[in-house]
């Protein structure tokens, strides 16, 4: 036992050396940290987007809903193709994700319950669903339910390689591929429906009037949000709802027109995924809860200076 | 008393669940689970029951103030509470494990509360960022532990209901007595924080007292039943007996009676099922007949069901369909000046079928010799319409303004809904009038066949 508190202090409490905190953690593995950065900002700029126009439709928990539900959607998807290959994978949580969107609108349109309880219905009774699903056919299904959890970022650059090479760096690795294009189709069609989504957003009677269709945006952003949360869900589990809410909610300290809110947020997501990952190697612990928790850090001191600066200028007033 | 039929109804729903449940299983196994024969069983029911009396009464309370979501925000702030429990303590010891939750909880309700207060973010992203922010503590603090004993707290993510101790469930116990108390001594509280919180504050009522014993509560419950259901499923069990009993009632003491039942009875239903298929995991069973009975519920629920609102809807577009019909007789009748009741099927418009349904109600009777005529109940229908269209679109033109070529698609729809208590308010706003806008006689009530022939000029 006495042996173990001694681990553990020296665990939680690291000597500090600044050979061990600053530079180790980018050169013990430097190859395949380059992965595991490049992943952590390729998933997290376009959550980062995204997040905002959620926000923005008060509907910041809906990648949380999401990524719960999604695992009814893989666990059928595997026991009808068998194959954990990424299409069969996507394809599964994309019908899911919708199906999830349909049954939320599908309870508040006919029923007397809002969106937050028909959320919070659909959320629950889905991932049940999966886990009773896993359960049952457990010896059958390869599906690591701690892995959708908490995600394995680590496990990014052991992935199989994909047929594309960088100069020293060797081959990607496919996560790292499949991860960019998501990324690139993502910010694409945010940028392309940027204005639908805004006009959407703050004035749906504006909207109809010039003749976009409020349903047809929403149900859209759906689909992407649950192409996104897929993605991640390898790599940061149930985190993602992390990377899609904390840099906007910082950016938003900053920010009052969409532009530069959308810039903070990129800048705010990139920081994040690089302090998460060093804190994540220095401290030896999952780096997608590391990157949750740096990101976590920047909104409490984005939050504290805002609160502190308050304070002054209500002083300067009184003063 | 509509909660001893609600009973009634709540047992049977679980006794018809559990009777399909036993074309599953043998019939042995459902006896063996009602006679409390398995040891598994005796352990996990008491508990489990208490805990969806529990989380009902709390749910309900939640989507009321439409904080729902707060479920889910705590089942994943406990998180970081069990890990620190556990490092305090260096022993898997309940007691330990649960306080730290059950502080993290509190933490997670307050630091929300402190965001909403002193940010522009709303209710969702600040929940949003308390649940991810604790919930990366805590996967963080559980990846710190020492190897080997992440295995016991397998049990919190998860659960284990066959495995409560007396301990645990005497926890469950003195929680769900102590919602009940609270709940029962301070109703008048959280009727007025859940429907009308400024009202409470200008009355003097501590509403903000009563919403801090509401988190306590919500958080308390969620952490004495994470062991039994998982954290991550607690926030079903939260949500969705509080969201099915709303379905039937408005009524918020009905609704968390109901709440209450449906928690117990899901809890029965879930437990025997996971009990009969062998293997199931109970967290899941008893969130997935939850759901079913929500479903149920959605579709049938007497008040707010989908069936019935679909029926009435049907109901609805057949009487207008019909209205119409009348009046289209009594436009034929009136070119012709009343001079009889009789028509043919082609010049009315009605269809085959239609003047047969109407023939049903006793509206129309057939003329031997050929056609059609209106029974004297089928004038006055007809007339009452007529009445009703031409009234309101005297009243567009005269009051609001409206051109007179204007009104007649909004009076198409208006005369199906007019009560006679309107028509009457109507006939004094605009002076009994005799005409409307477009110059035709506006039919009065108690109009017959003879008397509109007399007046017709």
């Amino acid at each position: 036992m006495n042996e173990l508190m001694t681990g553990f202090g020296g665990l939680m409490v690291p000597r500090f050396d600044v050979e061990e905190v600053l530079i180790a953690p980018w050169t013990r593995y430097a190859d395949a940290t380059v992965w595991m950065v490049l992943m952590a900002v390729l998933l997290g700029v376009p959550c980062a987007l995204l997040g905002n126009y959620l926000m923005l439709r008060r509907m910041a928990l809906a990648g949380d809903a999401i990524s719960h539900s999604v695992l009814p959607g893989l666990v059928i998807s595997y026991l009808i193709f068998r194959d954990l290959g990424t299409l069969p994978m996507m394809g599964g949580a994309m019908v899911a994700g919708l199906v999830t969107t349909v049954l939320i609108e599908f309870i508040t349109g006919r029923s007397r319950l809002k969106t937050d309880a028909a959320m919070g219905i659909t959320y629950t009774t889905l991932f049940a669903l999966g886990m009773f699903l896993v359960n049952r056919y457990a010896g059958r299904v390869h599906l690591d339910a701690d892995c959708v959890l908490f995600g394995e970022l680590e496990y990014v650059p052991l992935a199989e390689p994909s047929g594309l090479r960088v100069g020293r760096l060797g081959a990607v690795p496919m996560p790292v591929v499949i991860a960019g294009g998501m990324a690139v189709g993502t910010v694409g069609l945010l940028m392309v429906f940027s204005r639908w989504l805004l006009v959407t957003s703050f004035d749906g009677g504006f909207a109809r009037s010039v003749g976009i269709r409020a349903g047809a945006v929403h149900y859209g952003l759906m689909a992407l949000l649950s192409v996104v949360v897929v993605t991640a869900l390898e790599s940061v589990g149930l985190l993602v709802a992390a990377l899609l809410v904390l840099p906007g909610a910082t950016a938003q300290f900053f920010a009052r027109r969409m532009g530069r809110l959308h810039g903070l947020a990129v800048v705010f997501a990139v920081t994040a995924s690089v302090a998460g990952i060093h804190l994540g190697a220095w401290l030896n612990c999952p780096s997608a809860a590391a990157i949750a928790l740096a990101g976590g850090a920047q909104f409490a001191v984005a939050w504290g200076v805002s609160v502190w600066l308050r304070g002054r200028a209500v002083e300067g007033v009184a003063g | 008393m509509s909660v001893w039929r609600w009973f009634g109804w709540v047992v049977g729903l679980v006794g018809v669940m559990m009777l399909s449940g036993c074309g599953v299983v043998s019939g042995e196994r459902a006896v063996d689970f009602v006679m409390l024969r398995d040891g598994h069983v005796r352990a996990a029911l008491p508990g489990v029951v208490l805990l969806g009396l529990n989380c009902g009464l709390l749910g309900t309370l939640l989507i009321a103030r439409r904080l729902t979501m707060l479920g889910d925000t705590l089942s994943h702030a406990v998180l970081p509470g069990i890990a620190a429990g556990f490092l305090w303590t260096m022993t898997k010891h309940p007691a330990a494990l649960l306080c730290g939750a059950l502080v993290t909880g509190v933490l997670s309700s307050l630091v929300t509360g402190w965001i909403l207060g002193t940010t522009r973010l709303k209710a969702d992203a600040a929940q949003s960022v308390v649940l991810t922010v604790f919930f990366a503590a805590g996967i963080v603090m559980i990846k710190l532990l020492p190897d080997g004993t992440k295995a016991g707290l397998d049990r919190f993510l998860y659960g284990q209901a066959a495995a409560l101790d007396a301990g645990e469930t005497m926890l469950l116990a003195v929680a769900a007595a102590l919602s009940v108390v609270v709940i029962w001594w301070g109703y008048r509280g959280f009727l007025v924080l859940s429907f009308d919180p400024g009202y409470g504050r200008a009355a003097g009522l501590p509403v903000k007292g009563f919403h801090l014993l509401q988190m306590f509560l919500t958080t308390l419950a969620v952490v004495v039943s994470m062991q039994a259901v998982g954290v991550i499923l607690v926030a079903g069990l939260l949500v969705i007996p509080g969201a099915t009993a709303w379905l039937f009632s408005a009524r918020l003491h009905r609704v968390l009676v109901l709440a209450a039942l449906l928690g117990m009875a899901a809890a029965v239903m879930g437990t025997f099922l996971s009990f009969a298929g062998d293997g199931m995991a109970m967290g899941p069973t008893l969130v997935l007949c939850a759901g079913v009975m929500f479903g149920g519920a959605f579709l049938l629920s007497p008040r707010y069901g989908m069936a019935r609102r679909m029926v009435s809807v049907l109901r609805h577009g057949r009487r207008v369909r019909r209205e119409d019909g009348l009046k289209g007789v009594y436009r034929v009748l009136e070119d012709r000046g009343f001079s009889g009741a009789g028509f043919r099927l082609e010049e009315s418009g009605l269809s085959e079928r239609m003047v047969r349904s109407l023939e049903r109600r006793g509206m129309v009777r057939f003329v031997s010799g050929g056609g059609w005529e209106l029974t004297e109940r089928g004038f006055g229908e007809a007339a009452r319409v007529v009445r009703n269209h031409r009234l309101w679109e005297l009243y567009l033109t005269r009051r609001a303004g409206f051109a007179e070529d204007h009104v007649h698609d909004a009076a198409e729809e208006m005369e199906h809904l007019l009560a006679e208590e309107n028509i009457a308010h109507l006939m004094g706003v605009l002076g009994h009038p005799d005409r409307d806008p477009h110059g035709r006689r506006i039919p009065r009530a108690g109009d017959t066949i003879e008397t509109s022939a007399a007046r017709h000029e």
